[in-house]
């Protein structure tokens, strides 16, 4: 048993750390979250470059074929550097499509994805949706060439910038998945701003749209719930990455702020607020590296894994915002200190794919039934 | 990463669990208090039978009669054991944290006489550390030893001392120069339980059972041979002690908590409130679903900590939190625990007690072994470099 890194997964990530702190210092962070759609072409283009869109995806379709731990290497970095990007969407979406079984499909897409010559984003989330495949109720008809689609889809991240939408929606009792193409007739876009600015969101409003159809019924739903399975790893890999961010930083802060002629650090009631901290962090650590271990093995404790991960990462996370923020004292409360962009984008994390919540109920279905 | 166990773990977990088959005791070893001299007696002879088998001492250099296993194969080992319900180890103290300090700093004629009788269960060894008026700092212990002719004369108390009323050698800290900065007038001696003004009288928990002791020495006449390592160099050999109790306390809780949820789990599915089984709430499951969660945590972060050992032979900073959170975690299982079953849980008869015992037990898991905000300024200076707060 060895839980550490192997060589070339450690190299990976020291790779990817110096890419992002030398593509993406957070001055980038924030001129990008200025930005109107939160996308920086060459940003993109450097990550693309690096392999890392097409990192799981089969060598067949242009991909590195690598494993779920070397995607958590790289994605810890890119949260460690709060990157603001189309990676999870496209990530996302890669993996739905890989898993689709739509041999056409596969050849036709995923090649561009791989390569980072094409961004992709999935339409899931409906108004009373909860990221389980059953509360889909978006419709869709069949037409000459595949499916029209009516209905509204919320927190599409990237869709500004995508090049292809893939829409879960409901074809009678089936659940199915559709390509979409963001410039059809009858589809409108608007962005919904959420706190995290490095990651945006947008509503989907479709009228009529055509969609042809990546996968439907039981194939429809495995390809999803994988499909989620990559993002979990990606978003608490991210997580790991910001809350690494947090405590050096919080740590730096206690050991250089003076009060009462001496570094707060040196109290114990900060002391012990940043010893929680890092055994959240730790453990986050522990719960999410397994987590993609596990499911790259196809262990049968996987789903257990990554319920555990998300649920333990997305709170860790928080508490380890909230004391970097009360450590920081007012400093940690402006615009002005990164300490906001981070607390944020846990937030976000923290949401998407199911909360801590959610996941806890699923984790007790699972030992329920044993 | 490859968190399979290798070929050599797998064959080693092989060996054991054949061992346990043919070789745990037919029938559970079962106290009648901790005064009974038989139970004491078959669980001296349960430690002998894991000698004989070569299951003493497993950690220890084969030079020394152990196993020379690797850091994962003892928390196998710890594990296995406490998956067959195992009867408890006496010898664990002497194999744990006596016998590797011998090992460390010991003369030839202490390690030829002691490590033997550790390992076949012939000696029990307690450790006395702390005392009435030093708790979290241990540096500032009273109990004296003075050096007269061959012999060091020993004056003081020791409180908390695990298995103190049955063994046979302890492992006392002294004070041998009052003089010294508190840290440097420390010396290790190796006491005989039976010696002549020596006594231990047992103190009720408030979970209602005795595992720890109260220990006098009044006018104790310790060979001058029997010191440990150098005069007033004590303090160095407990530090290492010390990491050493809090790293072996951890493998066995993940199992025995694994049980102790499994149970609750059986519980919720049979039993009802309010018309509804208990396993069907949904507040009940979020809260047993925090708990599994945690507990597979606290054995995944156990496992790194080991293979960082293995890796590199210096702990990283998750073996920091370990004590810290499986003590915590406990007293949130049994506080789930006692929410979800509601007020039948603090009957004796409810589940034979069992509930109410761990409840209360749970208590002492943040004090024992070095409290949480000890082990929290541990983490705090030694891991996270904040300046020292005292």
């Amino acid at each position: 048993m060895n839980f550490d890194l192997n060589k070339t997964q450690q190299l990976l990530q020291e790779s990817a750390q110096t890419f992002f702190t030398r593509e993406c210092p957070i001055t980038k962070v924030r001129e990008i979250m200025e930005s109107e759609n939160g996308h920086d072409s060459a940003l993109w283009n450097g990550i693309a470059e690096q392999g890392w869109t097409g990192l799981t995806l089969p060598e067949e379709f242009d991909g590195l074929g690598l494993s779920y731990v070397d995607l958590a290497a790289v994605s810890e970095e890119m949260g460690r550097a709060c990157a603001p990007s189309a990676f999870l969407a496209t990530s996302w979406a890669s993996a739905l499509i890989a898993a689709s079984g739509n041999a056409d499909l596969k050849s036709k897409l995923l090649p561009d994805l791989a390569l980072g010559e094409s961004i992709a984003t999935v339409a899931l989330q409906e108004d009373g949706s909860n990221w389980d495949s059953f509360s889909i109720q978006m419709k869709a008809e069949s037409a000459d060439s595949g499916v029209t689609l009516t209905g509204t889809k919320r927190l599409v991240m990237d869709a500004a910038v995508a090049n292809a939408i893939l829409v879960v929606a409901r074809k009678g009792d089936d659940l199915i998945v559709a390509v979409v193409d963001p410039s059809a007739e009858g589809l409108e876009i608007t962005p919904t701003e959420g706190m995290d600015l490095t990651r945006r969101f947008y509503q989907l409003v479709f009228s009529n749209v055509a969609g042809e159809i990546l996968a439907s019924g039981e194939a429809a739903e495995n390809a999803l719930k994988q499909s989620i399975q990559t993002g979990i790893i990606i978003a608490c890999a991210d997580l790991l990455g910001g809350m690494d961010w947090v405590l050096k930083t919080t740590v730096e802060y206690a050991q250089s702020r003076q009060q009462f002629g001496k570094p707060i650090g040196s109290y114990q009631a900060v002391q012990h607020q940043c010893a929680d901290m890092l055994l959240l962090s730790e453990s986050s650590r522990s719960a999410a590296y397994y987590a993609a271990w596990a499911l790259n093995e196809g262990d049968d404790e996987a789903n257990q894994a990554i319920n555990i991960a998300k649920a333990y990462c997305s709170e860790a996370a928080r508490v380890i915002g909230n004391c970097g923020i009360q450590i920081h004292g007012g400093i940690g409360f402006t615009w002005e200190h990164d300490l906001h962009i981070y607390y944020k984008r846990a937030k976000s994390n923290e949401l998407i794919f199911g909360d801590p919540t959610h996941h806890r109920e699923k984790l007790a279905q699972l030992m329920v039934a044993e | 990463m490859d968190l399979n166990l290798t070929e050599s773990e797998l064959q080693f977990r092989g060996e054991l669990r054949a061992w346990l088959k043919e070789s745990l005791p037919k029938e559970p070893i079962v106290s009648m208090g901790r005064s009974d001299a038989d139970y004491w007696n078959k669980l001296r002879d349960w430690q002998n039978s894991l000698y004989e088998g070569g299951w003493a001492g497993i950690t220890w250099p084969k030079e020394f009669g152990g196993r020379g296993t690797t850091p994962i194969e003892a928390a196998i080992f710890i594990e296995e054991m406490a998956a067959f319900d195992a009867p408890e180890r006496v010898g664990v103290i002497g194999e744990g944290l006596v016998g590797p300090t011998i090992m460390a700093e010991g003369n030839d004629e202490q390690k030829e006489y002691f490590l033997p009788k550790i390992l076949d269960g012939s000696h029990i060894w307690c450790q006395g550390f702390s005392e009435p008026n030093s708790g979290s700092d241990v540096a500032s212990l009273a109990t004296k030893a003075v050096r007269e002719g061959d012999d060091f004369v020993v004056n003081g108390q020791k409180i908390w001392t695990s298995f103190a009323a049955v063994s046979d050698w302890c492992l006392l800290l002294v004070r041998t120069d009052k003089d010294a900065p508190k840290h440097k007038g420390i010396s290790a001696l190796l006491v005989d339980m039976k010696s002549e003004g020596v006594s231990v009288r047992p103190l009720k928990q408030m979970s209602g059972d005795s595992a720890f002791n109260e220990m006098f020495f009044t006018n104790v006449k310790v060979p001058a041979k029997n010191l440990i390592g150098a005069l007033n160099d004590g303090w160095r050999i407990t530090i290492t002690m010390l990491m050493n109790e809090r790293t072996n306390l951890g493998p066995a809780t993940y199992i025995q908590f694994k049980k102790a949820l499994a149970e609750l789990i059986e519980t919720m599915k049979h039993k009802s409130s309010g018309g509804k089984r208990l396993i069907d709430d949904p507040i009940n499951r979020q809260k047993i679903a925090q708990i599994q969660m945690e507990l597979e945590i606290f054995k995944l972060t156990s496992n790194r900590a080991l293979s960082k050992i293995t890796n590199n032979a210096v702990p990283g900073p998750e073996g920091s939190i370990l004590k810290i959170f499986w003590s915590e975690l406990n007293q949130r299982l049994v506080q789930a625990a006692m929410e979800i079953l509601g007020d039948e849980a603090q009957l004796q008869e409810f589940e034979n007690g069992a509930w109410a015992y761990r409840y209360l037990r749970s208590r002492g898991n943040t004090v024992e072994a070095g409290t949480s905000e000890i082990q929290r300024n541990i983490v705090a200076m030694r891991v996270l470099g904040l300046p020292r707060s005292y």
